[in-house]
């Protein structure tokens, strides 16, 4: 898998957001998004405070369905097999077994690092005792965790400082083997240092998993996406190559919100 | 600084020490009464609490009297409460909380709730007296007292439930369905252990209430005078388990008190304060459990 960033012939898309609105009740917060969002790549969304990004990324989980008066429209169709994961015939939770999440605050159990862990195996049905060792072990080497924690996997999570948490989160998403990762700002809760090591988490994941990573620092979407969406109340104004956003864009908007005249 | 706001600083300094002290006063008066109260119980009563007053039956006569078939009655309707309120509770508080859409009925719902709540208990004794004894049949028995009893306590089981759950953070759960969690699933993995200690406070906050009651036992049929224990609920012999003495007429501690009391004789009035001390002993050990158990979960669950 190569990450280079070139404009040329579109990568193959993991899901493709079609026509997307999206109503908090009466308000609505997304109009008429469409994007491709490219397998084994990282994506960013990038744009000021409310103007979406966030909704958008929660719609990939059907995360808004836990709350009433949400209302979709138009479809986001996952790749393979092109299942709209936004039909009303379509289990949210089914999707959630594909697709994975991190959110913006650390928000680990209050159990065992372990058991943090291996939750998503729990909940499929896995109990043998080796199997979720190994799978834990695997995770939380994958989230950079394991030489932190190997020693005290029964102790609280709640022990771990904020960065480690986040990786145990990591850990507890990478645990199942998600098609897709979502992160939702994922590093607005920590310091300099637990931010280089998540983005150094999320450049090595891409070989594997199609990560959507939605942040609010720019120099973080330029360091480690392929592809930028820039939105703008409640709009996707612009897509395209990372570095095509950053230096070229084709909106006025886009311009000056990546020059830092507004936002 | 100018002088004006230095004097008012002073003024608002020195108001922020005399609220303090009111409140320290207002504090130390109230456990000055709790003491007092308990002195003046223990100064009647101490002398009389041995282990043949804990192991004998009432009697005419003030100095072989005990309290025997009160406290195991009480123990016997408590768990009969406990059976029937807690479970119900929880699971009625889990429901509203997690499950039940918001809408008018709903709403409605906990409106009345938080009304039974307040709703007097004799209130509860009628309702018992109508559908317990006379409606089902149950006749004046342990199992009528302790319903009517779990009556009493569920709205407040209930409310307690509900607020430990809501105490946990949204993010918590939508950490558990982001791995593909289900409603049961979130709920039984995470909304009630992490609650657990809230439930648990105020189960026991209101079964130490149930523990005081005595109107409605009272016009439930409670017996004042009564001289034999239910049948033991375990037997020697297969099956082992015994419910029998849910049949059983009954009394309690509140109410042994009280027919002491209102007995023209002095000695009598000693056992009730005897009887009175075992009681508040009682409730204040299972307060203390409760404040143990909020305390330990509390150092458990951080987040």
């Amino acid at each position: 898998m190569t990450a280079t960033k070139t404009a040329v012939p579109a990568p193959p898309a993991k899901a493709e957001i079609r026509a997307l609105d999206f109503f908090y009740g009466t308000k609505q917060a997304l109009k008429s998004v469409s994007m491709s969002v490219p397998d084994r790549k990282v994506t960013a969304l990038i744009g000021p405070s409310g103007c979406g990004k966030t909704t958008l990324l929660r719609c990939f989980n059907r995360m808004h369905d836990l709350y009433p008066g949400n209302r979709y429209q138009g479809s986001i169709v996952l790749q393979p097999h092109g299942i709209d994961i936004l039909a009303k015939d379509v289990d949210p939770i089914e999707i959630r077994m594909r697709i994975n999440m991190v959110f913006q605050k650390p928000n680990p159990f209050p159990k065992s690092i372990f058991e943090n862990v291996v939750y998503g195996l729990r909940v499929r049905g896995i109990s043998n005792r080796s199997e979720l060792e190994g799978k834990a072990e695997k995770a939380l080497r994958d989230a950079a965790l394991w030489d932190e924690v190997k020693d005290r996997l029964h102790g609280n999570a709640y022990d771990l400082s904020g960065g480690q948490q986040q990786r145990l989160c990591l850990g507890r998403a990478l645990a199942t083997d998600p098609e897709m990762l979502l992160f939702d700002e994922p590093t607005s809760a920590l310091d300099p240092i637990a931010t280089s090591r998540i983005e150094e988490l999320v450049k090595e994941l891409k070989s594997r998993v199609t990560i959507l990573i939605v942040t609010h620092n720019m120099q973080q979407a330029a360091r480690i996406s392929d592809i930028t969406g820039f939105m703008y109340m409640g709009e996707l104004i612009e897509t395209g190559p990372t570095e095509k956003i950053f230096t070229t864009p084709d909106d006025r908007r886009t311009q000056d919100y990546v020059t830092g005249r507004f936002g | 600084m100018n002088e004006a706001l230095r004097r008012r600083l002073r003024r608002a300094k020195a108001f922020d020490k005399a609220f303090g002290v009111m409140g320290l006063l207002l504090t130390a008066a109230a456990i000055v009464c709790l003491g007092a109260l308990l002195w003046d119980l223990a100064k009647d009563g101490l002398a009389i609490i041995d282990l043949s007053f804990l192991s004998s039956f009432p009697s005419r006569n003030a100095g072989k009297a005990g309290i025997l078939s009160a406290w195991v009655g009480s123990l016997l309707v408590l768990f009969v409460t406990a059976c029937s309120a807690v479970p119900l509770g929880v699971a009625a508080g889990v429901y509203l909380e997690e499950y039940a859409p918001k809408n008018k009925l709903t709403t409605l719902i906990e409106i009345n709730i938080a009304n039974l709540a307040g709703v007097p208990s004799i209130v509860y004794g009628l309702l018992a007296l109508g559908v317990f004894v006379y409606r089902l049949g149950l006749g004046p028995s342990v199992q009528t007292a302790g319903l009517t009893l779990a009556l009493l306590i569920l709205p407040m089981v209930i409310i307690t439930t509900r607020e430990a759950i809501r105490a946990i953070p949204q993010s918590i759960r939508e950490a558990a369905y982001a791995v593909g969690a289900t409603k049961w699933q979130v709920t039984r993995d995470h909304v009630v252990p992490y609650s657990m200690g809230g439930i648990i406070t105020g189960v026991i906050i209101g079964l130490s209430r149930a523990f005081g009651e005595t109107a409605p036992l009272i016009t439930v049929g409670a017996l004042t005078f009564i001289a034999f224990l239910p049948p033991a609920p375990v037997t020697p012999a297969a099956p082992f388990v015994n419910f029998d003495w849910l049949r059983s007429p009954f009394t309690v501690l509140p109410i042994q008190m009280f027919n002491w009391v209102s007995r023209p004789q002095a000695a009598f009035h000693l056992n009730a304060a005897a009887a009175g001390l075992v009681l508040m002993g009682l409730a204040l050990s299972m307060n203390a459990v409760g404040i143990a158990v909020r305390y330990r979960h509390r150092k458990r669950i951080r987040w």
